[in-house]
This record gives C-alpha cells, sequence and structure tokens, in this order.
C-alpha cells in the first residue's frame, strides 16, 4: 500500500517544521492516538486506537524520525502491535517547501499490515490507510492555521 | 418405495436420514457444546507474521490478568518432554532418500514458519479473558522475508523454511517408466503440453475445529472431546507420539461432527495443547476456533502447479502421459499430506484410458503457509482435472469431438481386472455407458443448436466433459505399507444383538455428515431382517468402539460396511448353532432368512430375538459348545481399492461484457456399486459438486507473495459457493460391482469434487476457444474470464 499527497499550510516552513516534531501536535493530529512521549529527539511510543473494517485495537508502539533536514524534512516511521490484531507497520517521508508566507508539504507513505488485520481486512486497509493519513494532514493543516497558531 | 420409519427397508431403499431430526432441531451434540464441571477455556496466540526468529517470550504480564490460570509455550512443553505432531507417511525420493521431515513442534519456541504458527497458549476463566490477557503476551519477533508459493520457494535464494530441508524441498518422487513414455513421446504423432495451477483451497467445516482437554486425577485418565473423523487415530498418534499416554488411559470422543472433508482427519497441535494442560491445570479446558482461527490453521487443500504431456499416435491413442507437479505442501508436515500428491494422485493418472505408459514426478516443496493436506478427494481431483484438462485440449488440436476421443481411449468394459501402468488394478467399471448416460441426460447431440441461440444473444455458451476414476475405499493395509504408511487403514465393527433382539453396531467409521446413522442401519435391517428402529449405530468413542481408522476416502461403507457384515455374519453363525440345539436340528439343516432361523424344509423357526433371549439366559444352552451372549467384533482389511468411476457434464454461459457466468446444466452419471441409500448418495454427490464447481468458479487461498499474510482469511475475501450459484444438478447412477467387497460398494463421497472441476474448465474453454483460448486458470471469476476473453480479442484484432 503506498500513498501520496500535498498539502498547503498557511504558516511558515519553519514553524510547520517544529509542530512535525512536537509531541503534543502529533498526538492531536494522529486520528485515535491515546498517548505520545518523547523518548529522544528522533523516538516517541505512541498508543493508538484504530479500527479496519470489523478489528479495532490499540496499537502500542514506536515512531522514529530519521534523515533528518531541518526545515526540509524528515522520514517519520512507525512500528506498532495491536497484540492478537496483527501488527501495523509505515513510514512516510514529508518534505517542506516555502512558497512566500506559506509552506507546501508533500508525503509519500508506505505501508503493511499483518495477522488479523491482513486477514480480515486486507481489501480495507488502502481506504483505513487513506483516511487516516488525510485526517492527519486535516488536523495538522487546521493547527496551524493562523488562528490556531495565534492560539497557542 | 419404503419409508423406512418402520418395517426392514431393503437396500437401496430412499430411508429418509434418522440422524436429521437432531441436526435440524439444534439437538445434536457438538464438541462446543459439550461443558464440563469447572471448565475454563484456552485461547491459542498465533503468529501475525509469515517467518519470523522469536528472540524472547514475556507472558508474565498476562499470566497475571484478571481470570488467569496459566500462559503455557513451548519451552514448557519442551521441558515436559512432549514430542512434535507426526507424519503418517514416508516418501522416498528418486534416489532412495527418505523425505525431509522437519519437526512440527505443538507450539513453536525460536521461529514462526507461518501466518497462525501457534506460539502460546493462555487459559482463563472466560475466553474473554483469556483472550485479552494473550494480548499482553510480548514476542521478540525478527520478522525475515517469507516464501508462499511453490515455484519461488524453489529458485535459488528463496527464504528458507527449514534448514533440514535444502533448497524447500521435502522429496523430489516419481512413479511410472519414464524410459517407455520418453520413447512413446518420440514416436508420437502428436504431443499436447499444457501448464496449469491447482488452486489452494480452504476447507471450510460448517463447524470450525473444537477441543476440550480432561484429566482426571482420581483414575488418572484422560479425555479428548475433539472435532475428528477418526478418534481412534488421534488416540494413537497423541497418546503415543506427542503426549506418551497410554491408550488405555485416554478416551478420545468426537461426537457430532459438522463436517471434515479431511480437514479433521489430522492431529492438531490445539488438540494436544488442552489434553496436556488439563493435567497441568487440573481442570477441563475448552478451545474453539473462530472463523479466523480455521482459515489460518486447518490444514488447506490442493495447491499444485503441474507440467503435462499427452502423446498420441495417428489414430489419436494415447500413447504415454507424462507429468511433473509442484506440490506445495505448507511449513509443517501435516499427518498425511505427504502421500496426497504421490499415491492418491500419481497412481490415479491412467483415468479411465488405456494409456499404455505414464511417468508422473513430484516435488514436493516447504513454504511459510498453513499445511495442505487431504481435501475432498485428496489428489485425485488434482489428478482429474490435469488428465481431463490435457484431453480436451488433445481434441481440439486434432479436430476430434472430445466425447469421441474419450471412447477412443477408454478401459473397454470387458477388460476387468485392469493393470494401469501406475501400480493400481482396477476392477470393474463401464466408463463408456456413464459416458452415454451423461451425454443423453445433458442433450450433448444438440448443444450446438444452443450454443448458436446463445450467440444470438451476445452469450458465449461451452459444453464441457469430464470423466473420472478414484481409489477409494482405502485402504489394503498391506499395500499402503509397502508405500511408506506407518498405519493400517481397516476398519473394525461389533455387532452387539441384546437379549430381547436389538442390535447396537458399534463402527470404527465416523459420521461427520455422511449419514452413517441410516445407511449402517439399512445394512443392518437387510442383513439381519430386523427392524430398522431396532438398531442403533454407535461411533465416535474409543471408550466405546473395539478400534477405527475412521472415516475418509469414501471408506466408510466399502470397509467399514463390510466389517459390519462380517460381524454380523459371526452373529449369524453363532445364532445357527443355538438355533439348532433350540431346534433340535442339525447346524447344517437351520436357514437363516428375514431374522428368522428355520430348520430347512419346514415351519419350525426361532426368531433372532428368541436366540438372543437363550444367548443371555443360557438356561437351555450348549454350553460344551459356545459361549453365552451374542456379541461379535470384525475387523475388515480391504484387499484392494475400490474404483468409483463416472462422467460429468457442465454447459455453461459466458456473458463477454462482464465475464459473468451462469452454469446452466450440470450433468453426473456415476457408478458407486451397489448403491444402499439413494437419497444419501445423492446428497454427498450434490456436496461434491458444489464444491467441486466452488474450486472451479470461486474458491481460490491468497496468499500475499511479498509478506506471506493470508489475504483470503475470511468470507469477505475466500469466496464460498451458495444455492443460487448452481442449477438444479441431473444425477444418475449405474451399477457395476465392486468385485472385492461384500457389499459390491465402491464409494460416492468425493466424486462430485473429483469430476466437477474439469468439467466446469473445459466447457468454459469450450466457449472461448474460437478466441484461441486454450486454458483458464481456476477459479474462474468474472474477473478473470473478462481479461481472458479481453486479452484475446486483443490479440485477435493486432493479428
Amino acid at each position: 500500500m503506498e500513498m501520496k499527497g500535498e498539502r498547503r499550510i498557511p504558516a511558515p516552513r519553519q514553524l510547520v517544521w517544529e509542530r512535525l516534531n512536537d509531541p503534543e501536535t502529533l498526538k492531536g493530529c494522529i486520528p485515535g492516538c491515546e498517548s505520545i512521549e518523547k523518548i529522544s529527539d528522533t523516538e516517541f511510543t505512541a498508543k493508538v486506537v484504530a479500527r479496519v473494517g470489523p478489528v479495532k485495537a490499540s496499537f502500542s508502539g514506536k515512531v522514529t524520525l530519521s534523515d533528518l533536514d531541518p526545515p526540509s524534512g524528515y522520514t517519520i516511521s512507525g512500528e506498532g502491535t495491536g497484540g492478537v490484531a496483527g501488527f501495523a507497520k509505515g513510514s512516510a517521508t514529508v518534505a517542506l517547501e516555502e512558497d512566500g508566507a506559506e509552506t507546501v508539504l508533500r508525503y509519500g507513505a508506505q505501508g503493511q499490515v499483518g495477522g488479523k488485520l491482513a486477514q480480515i481486512g486486507s481489501r480495507l486497509i488502502d481506504a483505513t490507510a487513506r483516511k487516516m493519513a488525510d485526517e492527519f494532514f486535516t488536523r495538522f493543516v487546521g493547527a496551524m492555521s493562523p488562528e490556531s497558531a495565534t492560539g497557542s | 418405495m419404503a419409508d423406512g420409519s418402520i418395517g426392514t427397508p431393503a437396500i437401496g431403499a430412499s430411508v429418509r436420514r434418522r440422524e436429521d431430526y437432531r441436526f435440524l432441531t439444534g439437538q445434536g451434540t457438538y464438541t462446543d457444546d459439550i461443558n464440563r464441571p469447572g471448565q475454563v477455556y484456552a485461547y491459542i496466540l498465533r503468529s501475525p507474521h509469515a517467518n519470523a526468529r522469536i528472540g524472547g517470550i514475556d507472558t508474565s504480564a498476562a499470566a497475571s490478568s484478571p481470570g488467569v490460570v496459566a500462559v503455557f509455550t513451548g519451552k514448557d512443553l519442551e521441558a515436559d518432554g512432549i514430542g512434535g505432531l507426526p507424519c503418517g507417511w514416508l516418501i522416498n525420493s528418486k534416489d532412495g532418500s527418505p523425505m525431509a521431515e522437519p519437526p512440527h513442534p505443538v507450539l513453536v519456541t525460536d521461529r514462526v514458519r507461518h501466518v497462525g504458527d501457534h506460539i502460546a497458549v493462555v487459559i482463563a476463566e472466560t475466553l474473554g479473558q483469556a483472550r485479552d490477557a494473550a494480548e499482553r503476551i510480548d514476542i521478540d519477533y525478527a520478522v525475515e522475508p517469507a516464501v508462499v508459493d511453490s515455484v519461488a520457494a524453489l529458485r535459488p535464494g528463496a527464504p528458507l523454511v527449514w534448514e533440514q530441508a535444502p533448497g524447500n524441498v521435502c522429496y523430489d518422487w516419481h512413479l511410472g517408466d519414464s524410459a517407455a513414455v520418453e520413447t512413446a513421446i518420440g514416436k508420437a504423432a502428436r504431443v499436447v503440453k499444457l501448464d496449469l495451477v491447482n488452486n489452494r483451497l480452504v476447507p471450510n467445516a460448517m463447524e470450525p475445529r473444537a477441543a476440550i482437554g480432561e484429566f482426571n486425577r482420581a483414575t488418572g485418565e484422560y479425555t479428548l472431546y475433539t472435532t475428528s473423523q477418526n478418534p481412534h487415530v488421534i488416540r494413537l498418534l497423541m497418546g503415543a507420539f506427542v503426549l506418551h499416554i497410554p491408550e488405555a488411559r485416554l478416551r478420545v470422543v468426537a461426537p457430532d461432527v459438522g463436517g471434515g472433508f479431511g480437514s479433521k482427519i489430522y492431529h492438531y497441535a490445539e488438540e494436544a495443547i488442552v489434553t496436556w494442560a488439563a493435567a497441568k491445570v487440573r481442570r477441563p479446558i475448552k478451545w474453539t476456533a473462530d472463523r479466523s482461527e480455521s482459515f489460518m490453521s486447518d490444514a488447506h487443500g490442493r495447491d499444485h502447479v503441474t507440467h503435462v504431456e499427452l502423446a498420441l499416435d495417428a489414430d489419436a491413442k494415447f500413447l504415454a502421459l507424462k507429468v511433473s507437479t509442484l506440490a506445495n505442501m505448507g511449513a509443517y508436515l501435516s499427518t498425511f499430506s505427504t502421500c496426497i500428491p504421490t499415491y492418491l494422485y500419481g497412481t490415479l493418472l491412467a483415468g479411465t484410458y488405456t494409456t499404455p505408459a505414464i511417468y508422473v514426478e513430484t516435488k514436493a516443496v516447504f513454504t511459510n503457509t498453513v499445511p495442505v493436506d487431504a481435501y475432498r478427494g485428496a489428489g485425485r481431483p488434482e489428478a482429474t482435472f490435469l488428465l481431463e484438462r490435457i484431453v480436451d485440449l488433445a481434441a481440439d488440436e486434432l479436430g476430434i469431438d472430445p466425447a469421441e476421443l474419450r471412447r477412443r481411449n477408454f478401459i473397454a468394459r470387458d477388460a476387468f481386472p485392469y493393470q494401469t501402468p501406475v501400480a493400481l488394478q482396477y476392477d470393474s467399471g463401464d466408463y463408456q455407458t456413464t459416458l452415454d448416460m451423461a451425454m443423453e441426460a445433458a442433450g450433448y447431440a444438440g448443444f450446438e443448436a444452443r450454443r448458436r441461440e446463445a450467440a444470438g444473444r451476445g452469450k458465449l455458451r461451452g459444453i464441457g466433459i469430464a470423466t473420472y476414476i478414484e481409489a477409494c475405499g482405502i485402504a489394503p493395509s498391506a499395500v499402503v505399507g509397502s508405500l511408506g504408511a506407518r498405519a493400517g487403514l481397516f476398519e473394525s465393527a461389533a455387532v452387539r444383538v441384546h437379549p430381547t433382539g436389538s442390535v447396537s453396531i458399534l463402527t470404527g467409521s465416523h459420521s461427520h455428515g455422511q449419514g452413517h446413522e441410516t445407511t449402517f442401519a439399512q445394512l443392518v435391517s437387510d442383513h439381519l431382517g430386523i427392524p430398522i428402529d431396532s438398531i442403533e449405530i454407535v461411533h465416535g468413542d474409543t471408550a466405546k468402539i473395539p478400534y477405527g481408522m475412521g472415516t475418509y476416502g469414501s471408506r466408510s461403507l466399502a470397509v467399514g460396511g463390510s466389517a459390519i457384515i462380517k460381524a454380523m455374519d459371526k452373529v449369524i453363525a453363532k445364532g445357527r448353532k443355538i438355533a439348532a440345539h433350540l431346534l433340535e436340528a442339525a447346524e447344517a439343516d437351520i436357514e437363516f432368512k428375514d431374522g428368522e432361523f428355520t430348520v430347512a424344509g419346514t415351519d419350525r423357526s426361532k426368531s433372532l430375538g428368541e436366540v438372543a433371549l437363550t444367548a443371555y439366559v443360557p438356561h437351555n444352552f450348549p454350553h460344551d459348545e459356545l459361549e453365552p451372549g451374542l456379541d461379535e467384533t470384525a475387523f475388515y482389511d480391504p484387499k484392494n481399492f475400490t474404483f468409483p468411476s463416472g462422467a460429468h457434464i457442465a454447459e455453461i454461459e459466458i456473458d463477454p461484457d462482464t465475464g459473468h457466468l451462469t452454469v446452466l446444466n450440470f450433468t453426473a452419471s456415476d457408478d458407486f456399486g451397489r448403491i444402499v441409500n439413494p437419497m444419501i448418495v445423492a446428497g454427498q454427490v450434490h456436496g461434491g459438486l458444489a464444491q467441486g464447481i466452488g474450486q472451479a468458479l470461486l474458491e481460490g487461498c491468497v496468499y500475499d507473495t511479498e509478506t506471506g499474510q493470508l489475504l483470503t482469511g475470511s468470507y469477505n475475501d475466500y469466496a464460498m459457493p451458495r444455492a443460487a450459484d448452481f442449477p438444479n444438478f441431473v444425477l444418475s447412477t449405474h451399477v457395476t460391482l465392486c468385485t472385492h467387497n461384500p457389499l459390491g460398494v465402491k464409494g460416492c463421497g468425493e466424486a462430485g469434487a473429483i469430476g466437477a472441476p474439469a468439467a466446469i474448465a473445459n466447457a468454459i474453454v469450450d466457449a472461448l476457444k474460437h478466441l484461441g483460448v486454450r486454458h483458464v486458470e481456476m477459479p474462474a471469476t468474472p474477473e478473470r474470464l473478462w481479461r481472458t476473453i479481453q486479452e484475446h480479442q486483443t490479440r485477435a484484432a493486432a493479428d
């Protein structure tokens, strides 16, 4: 499963970059995220409740940032186990480009699921992942809008 | 025809199934219906990965979770010296070396080898608690690349499933005369070649597998309730090879079982787990598979990749057949997996034909998938599919009608016993007659008019013939022993005549939908001349039945029924002696007929009931000569396989715009030998056809080739056939008697699944051959058919 997307964010690149590295922002944007904790500058642990078709599971896992190129982008990778529901792992390469006062965010993501998730939900995975990615970036753009930015 | 609820229905009557009342009213007793006092529940933690090294398993959080009684891993079993699951058939390779036989642990310790592989068991007060606790088991996996298909597994550098099996090869077996085949091919007028796949199937019995283990501390006895087709075999395998429990202290009960199709023959890890753990926790333990677990833990079926060549002379007589097959074994060797693509496959490649030279080689391959074993037909559908496809292809290439090409090559009805070049000797058959019957019933002669009519509506219509032969009534013990079987394949029966003349039959056959309680009762009613209502059929409990090898390979009537006949004959022989004593006549003058022992030529007689009462109240009894009682046991070992055969014809129509296929007509003319209950036989054929047509059109098990994930793991993605997918089947039977069992019966359980796939595939190719289509793989889904049509139309347009 692979996805690509692009979002225009009404905020300067440096700010977008900082927020992309901020656990609290990530927590608010990752759908179903219950907790996220920073282990180091490039490592977090996270707990996410996700539903794929008939399977709903709580995933505990690790989020790693790599290929860091501040403030132009990074690769964010996650790997989580959902107990008897199986596992999910994925990564996204995020590139930030300045466009005046705004920032263009481009991402390319890929993911894989296993166990019961793959067994029951294989034909639902793509749609679910796309929906989650959409929701993440919609929330992220929302969090970066001027009102929200000044309000925080 | 006799209704059968009363009286003594003859063999050949469609007696209504006595067992159906309890099944249809929800009063059957299946394993999951059984609950034992103090019972706890097991949840098996399974691998989400196809191939991963296990660095460590931390069960501490799970063990302290609410309701948890115990958590066990493979290390606990190892510590108790528990063995692996055994394989029941040794196959030797071409060079004489034995097959690679890697371990098959009950719970894995260091590596998982397929999605669904069992890692740990959590036992808790409720199933929910067990499942929740399993979530808290922490496993350190190092995921490695996986390989799921047999072709990829043989490529250099493919992930290795077992170190013990270099190149992932389990064995490289062959049968037949290679030199004779090459010579024949060299001088043939034509050689027809085809590559084909026999798609992997998931058995999908209606009742998922279940097991309850129980240990009685007071007596030291173990009891296993399990969804098995052969409880004695499980007792032997689990007791002797896995848990080291003597037979006398292990009782295995297989109560009502809701379908098996082969998948419930084998000894599964869960049976050993609950039995072993029940003694550990001193409480009965129940495990019941959910449907997802069934998909990834029941042994799968088929999964062959084959190249076939058929050589013909100028008169279109078959000269030679050459077959090369890759058989996917999965990650472990299931109980009878190794004999399926060899002795239940290669030996059937003569089919119904006189092909004088045959050579078959089968390479069995390990992959990171669920083990593959027998599934309805087991090897014989695979043999029939390739044979009937290549025959049809030859007919097309030669411009001969497929029925005519078959007629030229059939073994003649007066040629029996017929020795094939692949070990089997057929005892009887009449292939031309069953084909003629099927062609008549299918309106074969008028097909071209129907094809034209359909073409006028823009539809592509096709007709396909498949003839088949099976080797059933499995099997002569000495023969299979010489071929590597690690078991005998006889059957036992006890006939217990009670003091007032009612009868209990204890049979080693096991009914899991076949209607034995009716068919066997008819046999007994006919043979002993007593009402069917006074006959009880008991099966499925090692504490009750003398012994049993169980039900599979269409063996229950041919082997189990023959054992019942043998035991009844012993009862009659003893009864004759008792009657002679009572009637003060010579034993030689006593005739037994319709339940009466009569002094020949007189009206002086004693009924079976009177003789039985005398046997149990032996006041006036020949004590010097006989023991009291009327209770006889017999074991029957068949002299040969039985060879059911027949012809199936499918007529289909394809919508070229959508690829949608409709089965318009399906005709099956079968020779099952003597038929005891035509209604039950028809039911068996219907079920077999449903599964055979399901394989041809709908069913296919798919793994992700990169990750090894099971993609068709639910009914969302694995298409089971439904009633609306079928027309009304047109059935008929033709009888040639089996020559070597007392009933003359051959067996009917698998026929539908054997003939149907090839008949459907031939009909599809017949509908599409004007486009240049030579073959369509199964399942021929609308998408596959649509793509095939598009590709060939595009190619035709380009030419």
